[in-house]
C-alpha cells in the first residue's frame, strides 16, 4: 500500500472507531483544507450518506470565499449541515478589535462551540487538527476528552497503544476525536491532488499572494508565493522553511497562546 | 519515486538529553523552520537560559519551566533517503504511560544513555519495554561525552554494560554512537573529537534501519469494526490486519466458523475488486445474516485462535496494583469482553529483568507480569510473533486503560 494510502486508511479508522464507540458526533468543517480534507474522508468512510451533522462554528469574520465554498459543497455533498454562532458576543460587541486574541477566540470560537455541543448533546466531535501545524497539537492524541470545563488536561492525558482508543465519554464533557493528527501539511495536499478534492481558491496565489493557512480574515495574513495550481502549491512547499502557522496572528500574541487557548477548549 | 517513511522512538532516562538530541538532529538538518526557532530563542531569552534544543520538542510551558518532557510528541523530520517521524517520549518513571504510548506507535528506537552518568533506572527499563513490543530496529547513542572528555574507555565500558542488558532482553542494537547533542558531535556529521570510532553518524545509522512488512504476505484475519446499512446494502467494514481479499473469497466468519463468501468489496467514488493488508475498506457478505463488530474474517485454510484462556505478558501502567480475579476489560484489535488476572505466574521488575515473585498475587505500577488472563466470552487472537496486530491487546479498568500486553501462547 502506497503511503498516503496508509494515510488514509488510519484515518478512516479512526472516524469508524469514533462512530462506533460514540454514535452521537459530529463534524467541525471550518472550509480549510485539512477539515474539507477530513470531511472527504467521512464520505468515503460513510460511502457517500455521512450519519451525523457537520458543523460550522462562524465567527461572522470569514471570507466570504469560505461561505459560498461552505453552502455550495454542503448542497451538493447532501450534508447535514450545522452554523453555531456566538450571537449574544458578537452583539455585544466581541471582535478581533476589541482586546486580545485570546479573548477573541474564546468568545467566538470556544464559547460558540461549547454552547452548540450542549444544545446538540454530542458526546464526541471530529476535528483536523495536525501534529506538524503546532508543537502543543503535537502533543495530542487521537482520542482526546475534555472535562465539563472544555479544559484539556495535558499534563494527564489517556494512553493510547495499539488503536486502542479512549472508550467513552463518561466522566467528560465530550472527546475530541483527532483523525488527521498523522498527516502533514504536504500529505493534506498530496491528498488533495489524488483524490481530487475541491479546495478554496484562496490557497491558490493572486498578484503574487496566498493564504497557507486559513482562519478569520482579519487575522490571518498571505504569503508570498506564485503557486495558482495544486501541483505548484505541493512544489513550493517541499523547499519552503517558512511554517504554515507564521502568518496567523494568534500565534503571534504570546509563546504560549495556543496553550491557553487549547487549555479552554479550542481547537 | 515515492519516498520511504519511517517511525521512531526516542527512549532513556530522564536528563540523559532524549529531546536536545532530537532538537539538535533536526537543527543540524535544517529541519526546523527559522519562524519557529526565532520563538524559541525569544522563550530561552526571558527564561534566562541558553538556546535550548529541548525546546522544539518539549513545547508546553510546564515542560520548559521545569525542564523536563512531560508528553510523548511527534515531529516529522527528513533525510535525502526517508521521511521520518520522530516520537519523543518521557523519561521520568511517573510518565511511563506516556513513554509507551509513544513507543508503541514506532517501528525502530534510539536509546539516549547519558555516557557521564552511564545506564540508570528508567535506561534499562525502556529498554525493556522496547523488547516487550518487539521493537526490531534499535539503535544505542551514548551522549553528553563532551562531559567525559570524549574517552574511548567510558565508552567501551557504558557499551558493554547496556549491551549486556539488551542480549539479556532478547533483543539487539545495530550501533552504538559516541555523541553529543549539545555541541553536535556525530550527530550529522562525523566528530574530530572520537577518532577512535569507525561507526556511522547517527543520521547514516537511522538511515540504515530496516522497515519490517512480512505481515503483507500473512494469512488472511480481517476483523470487523462495524455494519452498516447503506442504500440496502448490508456493509461490514474495518481494516484488513493480514492478507489479502478480492471479489468471490471464500471465507470463515468467526467465532463459530461460519461459512461466507465476499459479494462485493466496496470504496466510494470507485469499482473494487479486491483489497490488501493495511486497507480500511467494506464488504458485503453472502451466507452471513448477523455479524457484528469483534467477530473476524478468515481464510479457510487457517484461523485465529479462538480462546477464553490467553497466556501473555503486559506492563502495568496504573498507579493502583491489579489483583488476581479483579474484572478488567480485554481490548484486542476491535474486539472487548470481560475477563479478569486468573494468574500471575512471574512478577517482575522492568528496570533490571529481575524475577521479584512466582505465582504473585498482585502487580504494581512499571511492573511486568506473565499472567494467563480469562475472558468472558471467547476472544480471537495470535501469537504476537506471528500476527502482531491480533497478539497485542489493552487491558481496562474502569474505563481507564491500564495494561498493555502481547499473546504468547
Amino acid at each position: 500500500m502506497d503511503y498516503l494510502s496508509e494515510l488514509e486508511s488510519k484515518s478512516i479508522y479512526v472516524v469508524r472507531e469514533a462512530y462506533s464507540r460514540f454514535k452521537d458526533i459530529g463534524l467541525l468543517w471550518s472550509m480549510g483544507k485539512d477539515s474539507t480534507a477530513l470531511l472527504w474522508i467521512c464520505r468515503k468512510a460513510f460511502y457517500g450518506k455521512i450519519p451525523f451533522p457537520v458543523i460550522h462554528i462562524d465567527t461572522g469574520y470569514k471570507f466570504k470565499e469560505m461561505y459560498e465554498f461552505r453552502d455550495r459543497l454542503a448542497k451538493e455533498w447532501d450534508l447535514d449541515m450545522r452554523v453555531a454562532k456566538n450571537t449574544v458576543a458578537i452583539e455585544a460587541g466581541m471582535g478581533p478589535h476589541v482586546g486580545s486574541k485570546i479573548d477573541c477566540c474564546n468568545s467566538l470560537k470556544t464559547q460558540a462551540l461549547k454552547d452548540y455541543l450542549a444544545e446538540l448533546n454530542l458526546k464526541a466531535i471530529l476535528l483536523a487538527i495536525r501534529r506538524d501545524e503546532h508543537g502543543i497539537r503535537a502533543k495530542e492524541r487521537y482520542f482526546s476528552p475534555r472535562d465539563e470545563d472544555f479544559k484539556w488536561n495535558y499534563e494527564d492525558q489517556p494512553p493510547e497503544l495499539w488503536d486502542q482508543y479512549k472508550s467513552s465519554s463518561e466522566g467528560s464533557d465530550h472527546v475530541r476525536v483527532h483523525p488527521m493528527l498523522h498527516m502533514t501539511e504536504l500529505d493534506i495536499w498530496r491528498y488533495i491532488q489524488r483524490e481530487n478534492i475541491p479546495t478554496n481558491l484562496l490557497y491558490f496565489a493572486r498578484d503574487g499572494k496566498r493564504y497557507r493557512s486559513l482562519g478569520c480574515e482579519c487575522c490571518c495574513a498571505p504569503g508570498d508565493s506564485n503557486a495558482t495550481t495544486i501541483e505548484e502549491v505541493i512544489a513550493e512547499l517541499e523547499t519552503t522553511n517558512i511554517s504554515e502557522r507564521s502568518y496567523r496572528a494568534q500565534d503571534k500574541e504570546d509563546a504560549y497562546t495556543m496553550q491557553k487557548l487549547r487549555s479552554l477548549g479550542y481547537m | 519515486m515515492e519516498k520511504e517513511n519511517f517511525k521512531i522512538v526516542i527512549v532513556g532516562h530522564v536528563d540523559h538529553g532524549k529531546s536536545t538530541f532530537i532538537g539538535r538532529l533536526l537543527y543540524d538538518t535544517d529541519s526546523i523552520p527559522p519562524d519557529k526557532i526565532e520563538v524559541i530563542e525569544q522563550v530561552c531569552f526571558e527564561l534566562g537560559k541558553p538556546l535550548e534544543f529541548a525546546f522544539i520538542t518539549d513545547q508546553i510551558r510546564e515542560e520548559r519551566e521545569k525542564g523536563i518532557t512531560i508528553d510523548t510528541t511527534q515531529i516529522f523530520f527528513y533525510t535525502d533517503k526517508r521521511d521520518y517521524v520522530i516520537i519523543d517520549a518521557p523519561g521520568h518513571k511517573e510518565f511511563m504511560k506516556n513513554m509507551i504510548t509513544g513507543a508503541s506507535q514506532a517501528e525502530g528506537s534510539v536509546l539516549v544513555v547519558d555516557a557521564n552518568e552511564g545506564v540508570k533506572e528508567q535506561t534499562r527499563r525502556h529498554a525493556y519495554v522496547l523488547g516487550l513490543l518487539g521493537l526490531r530496529e534499535n539503535i544505542i547513542i551514548l551522549n553528553k561525552m563532551d562531559l567525559v572528555n570524549y574517552s574511548e574507555e567510558t565508552y567501551n565500558a557504558v557499551k558493554k554494560e547496556i549491551s549486556e542488558f539488551y542480549k539479556s532482553i532478547g533483543i539487539a542494537a545495530t550501533y552504538v554512537i559516541p555523541v553529543s547533542a549539545v555541541v553536535g558531535d556525530n550527530i550529522a556529521t562525523k566528530s574530530e573529537k572520537t577518532p577512535w570510532y569507525d561507526g556511522p553518524t547517527v543520521i547514516e545509522a537511522i538511515d540504515s534501519l530496516k522497515k519490517h512488512d512480512d505481515i503483507e504476505n500473512a494469512e488472511l484475519r480481517f476483523p470487523i469494526q462495524d455494519v452498516y446499512n447503506i442504500d440496502g446494502k448490508k456493509i461490514v467494514v474495518g481494516r484488513i490486519e493480514s492478507g489479502q481479499i478480492k471479489d468471490g473469497d471464500q471465507l470463515f466468519l468467526h467465532p463459530g466458523k461460519r461459512e461466507v463468501t465476499i459479494s462485493e468489496i466496496l470504496e466510494f467514488g470507485h469499482e473494487k475488486h479486491s483489497a490488501d493488508c493495511g486497507e480500511s475498506t467494506g464488504v458485503t457478505l453472502q451466507g452471513a445474516s448477523d455479524v457484528k463488530r469483534g467477530e473476524m474474517l478468515s481464510g479457510r485454510n487457517s484461523s485465529p485462535i479462538e480462546t477464553t484462556k490467553i497466556h501473555g505478558t503486559i506492563f502495568w501502567m496504573f498507579p493502583m496494583p491489579i489483583k488476581v480475579n479483579q474484572t478488567l476489560a480485554f481490548r484486542c484489535n476491535t474486539q472487548e469482553v470481560p475477563c479478569r488476572i486468573a494468574v500471575i505466574k512471574k512478577r517482575i521488575d522492568s528496570s533490571t529483568s529481575a524475577l521479584l515473585e512466582e505465582n504473585a498475587t498482585t502487580l504494581g505500577e512499571t511492573e511486568v507480569g506473565e499472567v494467563i488472563i480469562e475472558t468472558d466470552q471467547p476472544v480471537l487472537v495470535e501469537n504476537f510473533l506471528d500476527i502482531p496486530e491480533l497478539g497485542r491487546f489493552v487491558l481496562e479498568w474502569r474505563e481507564i486503560i491500564v495494561a498493555g500486553g502481547v499473546v504468547t501462547g
